[in-house]
């Protein structure tokens, strides 16, 4: 019994870091944009400006949580849930040390694509129900690309798949004890990269809710908490994006002893998300048929060559 | 490919640069003297108002936030008997300084007016009076104008000369 | 485990019945997708996580959100909910809920009475991706080569109605397409 009251103490001090990681990702992602734009970014409130998650979850807290009366009400509500639950599921299977993660599944990667596909209907259903033309805009636009950049985003993780010879994410970190796998597979890895910053719509990518073009797109009739649980899903699919690069490429927990297993994996998943932050500071908007056109003629025909090469290679030298 | 990763690490770059911001409350930016602010109504060095309510400024104004009323003293002397700016409408354009023939009106760098309730954004002649001369020193109207408003006597002007009798025929 | 395929169950039969009689189209297709999550979830207690995580990745997270999608570009409203009314009604669904009940109470009778035939493949334990695979590339394989032919057929039939024919913004353009057409025309006239 008090292995399972500790199991259960595990998952929800889980959630609560990630939690408060996706928060404290607000402040740190304003911050390291100002830093490289040559500005202070939030400085004020309390010291180095800390105080400002507080004060935007106070602010966010207590807008009006408003739903439009040409809504479909119930869709409506459930849109912004399905996004927050389909990142938090998936971060059931990443293991943080080999002490330290929810489950130990054995098919975790399907685990992880199925969740993140579950994840467009958010932004499909937010779209639609809304009811508002630049809403539905963003809402086809969401879908479109999160459908075709998850075909990609499952091929790019096979290579790994193979070397590993299993689903499971911890039989695949505890494969790279003697090489990560973002060296064998860099191909790889930067095609799930790029599928990872589409899957989350950040900058580069993030057509869905471009706000020149559609106001803020599918979510632009949300308010109050309803928007926040948009905003802090996709800080949520920004931890999971680069949990996952880490876990899969880059050897999770292992690194050299000095230091325990949990700082390690916070290390490299903190360099991914600052990576994240410092593209979106960096790369203009593609449009949006530009988005499609990379993905299906260069990342897939990409993607399938790797898994051809990494699958001969396996063959050939029985690795 | 190249190019974009290339930016990406320009940008990264700019981590070490020097900040552009101007920490405002506590790091004042440098206004030029003529820098047009808060509209003020100055005095001249005898330490009356400048401002003779000749309505030039009303006038010019392009968004009619000046109003005022003329009257006189026992002298003769114009001045406005009330002196309004709405700020809130007033787009800091300084044609009101450009009409005033008194140097009266002036605008000068301050802008920090900002109020929670925008009534307060009216000010009245108290609020624009100020005790100085502004920006233009030792000028004063009355001493240099043709009439007699307690301030020197008809004729008794700098390079003025004495007034001429229209009644007698010689010069 | 019992429980959980249970109630698993009951949801997806639940949500497939409002599935087909709710009005509002894309009302009805979540249902469908609340069905197939609780499908998937019943594969998984089965004992088959693999065959689970395909149901979620490929029913639900692909083929359903392209439909919802449809519906959605549609958007039909109103009118289409009045029509669903006037299509659903007791003569319409009558004879085809006979059929499922016959069906139904087939089942429950080859469930109650008969033993089963054979044994569950597996058994207990569940299957990994591993066995489904060796199963697919060695037993099934030739199913395997047709749906890869099949799919082939589909890529091709994809590229062909999606390939636009090079379209001319400007009608001197156009005449120097022409041109050019009649003359390679010639070329080949003269060849032959």
């Amino acid at each position: 019994m008090s292995e399972t009251w500790i199991h259960i103490i595990m998952v929800v001090l889980i959630l609560l870091v990630l939690l408060t990681i996706a928060a404290g990702l607000i402040y740190v992602e304003r911050r390291m944009l100002a830093v490289w734009q040559d500005r202070y970014g939030p400085n004020r409130t309390g010291p180095f400006g800390l105080l400002q998650v507080l004060a935007d979850m106070v602010k966010i807290f207590f807008k009006e949580d408003w739903i439009p009366p040409f809504a479909d009400k119930k869709v409506f509500v459930i849109a912004p849930t399905i996004v927050m639950m389909a990142v938090l599921m998936s971060f059931a299977v990443i293991p943080f040390t080999p002490g330290i993660g929810v489950v130990d599944l054995n098919i975790g990667v399907l685990f992880f694509l199925a969740m993140s596909s579950m994840g467009a209907y958010s932004v499909v259903l937010a779209g639609w129900a809304s009811n508002n033309k630049y809403s539905l805009l963003g809402g086809i636009r969401g879908s479109a690309q999160m459908i075709s950049y998850e075909v990609f985003m499952g091929l790019s993780l096979m290579g790994v798949v193979i070397l590993a010879g299993s689903f499971n994410l911890r039989d695949i970190v505890e494969a790279q004890r003697k090489i990560w796998f973002f060296i064998p597979q860099i191909v790889g890895f930067v095609i799930f990269f790029l599928a990872g910053l589409a899957e989350t719509h950040r900058l580069p990518f993030d057509i869905p809710e471009a706000e020149s073009e559609l106001i803020a797109g599918y979510h632009s009739e949300y308010s109050g908490m309803k928007f926040g649980m948009f905003f802090v899903g996709e800080y949520l699919g920004i931890t999971l994006i680069s949990a996952l690069v880490t876990t899969l490429y880059f050897g999770g927990w292992l690194g050299p002893h000095f230091l325990p297993p949990i700082v390690w994996f916070l290390i490299k998943m903190f360099a991914f998300i600052l990576l994240f932050i410092l593209i979106r500071a960096t790369l203009p908007r593609p449009r949006y048929d530009q988005l499609m056109s990379l993905g299906w003629k260069v990342l897939l025909p990409l993607a399938l060559l790797n898994l051809l090469v990494t699958g001969a290679v396996v063959l050939y030298w029985h690795l | 490919m190249i190019s974009h990763l290339r930016s990406l690490w320009l940008v990264f770059k700019h981590m070490f640069h020097k900040r552009e911001t101007v920490q405002y409350p506590e790091e004042k930016p440098y206004l030029p003297p003529r820098w047009r602010g808060r509209i003020v109504l100055t005095r001249d060095p005898d330490g009356m108002e400048r401002c003779v309510a000749c309505y030039l400024c009303a006038a010019a104004c392009p968004v009619d936030c000046i109003s005022l009323q003329a009257t006189e003293d026992e002298n003769g002397r114009r001045y406005p008997e009330f002196f309004r700016i709405n700020f809130s409408r007033c787009i800091f354009c300084g044609y009101c300084e450009d009409a005033c023939p008194t140097y009266a009106i002036q605008l000068i760098p301050d802008f920090e007016m900002a109020e929670y309730d925008r009534q307060n954004l009216v000010y009245e002649k108290e609020h624009l009076l100020i005790s100085g001369q502004g920006k233009y020193h030792g000028y004063n109207f009355y001493r240099v104008a043709g009439v007699d408003a307690g301030v020197k006597p008809k004729g008794g002007g700098e390079k003025e000369s004495e007034p001429v009798d229209v009644r007698k025929l010689l010069p | 485990m019992n429980i959980i395929f249970y109630l698993s169950a009951v949801v997806a039969i639940y949500c497939t019945l409002r599935a087909v009689f709710h009005k509002h189209a894309v009302h009805a297709l979540l249902y469908l997708i609340v069905s197939l999550l609780a499908v998937a979830v019943v594969f998984f207690v089965l004992g088959a996580p693999f065959l689970a995580a395909l149901e979620v990745i490929i029913y639900a997270g692909a083929i359903m959100v392209l439909f919802v999608f449809v519906v959605m570009m549609l958007n039909r409203g109103e009118a289409a909910i009045q029509q669903e009314k006037a299509w659903l009604q007791f003569s319409t669904w009558a004879w085809p809920a006979v059929f499922v009940l016959l069906l139904f109470a087939e089942w429950l009778y080859l469930l109650f009475y008969q033993p089963p035939a054979v044994a569950p493949v597996g058994g207990n334990q569940s299957i990994m991706p591993q066995q489904v695979g060796e199963a697919l590339f060695t037993r099934y394989l030739l199913g395997v080569e047709m749906a890869a032919m099949l799919l082939m057929a589909g890529v091709i039939g994809a590229y062909h109605i999606g390939k636009q024919k090079q379209r001319n913004y400007h009608r001197y353009l156009e005449e120097e397409e022409n041109l050019r057409s009649t003359a390679s025309e010639k070329q080949t006239q003269q060849v032959i």
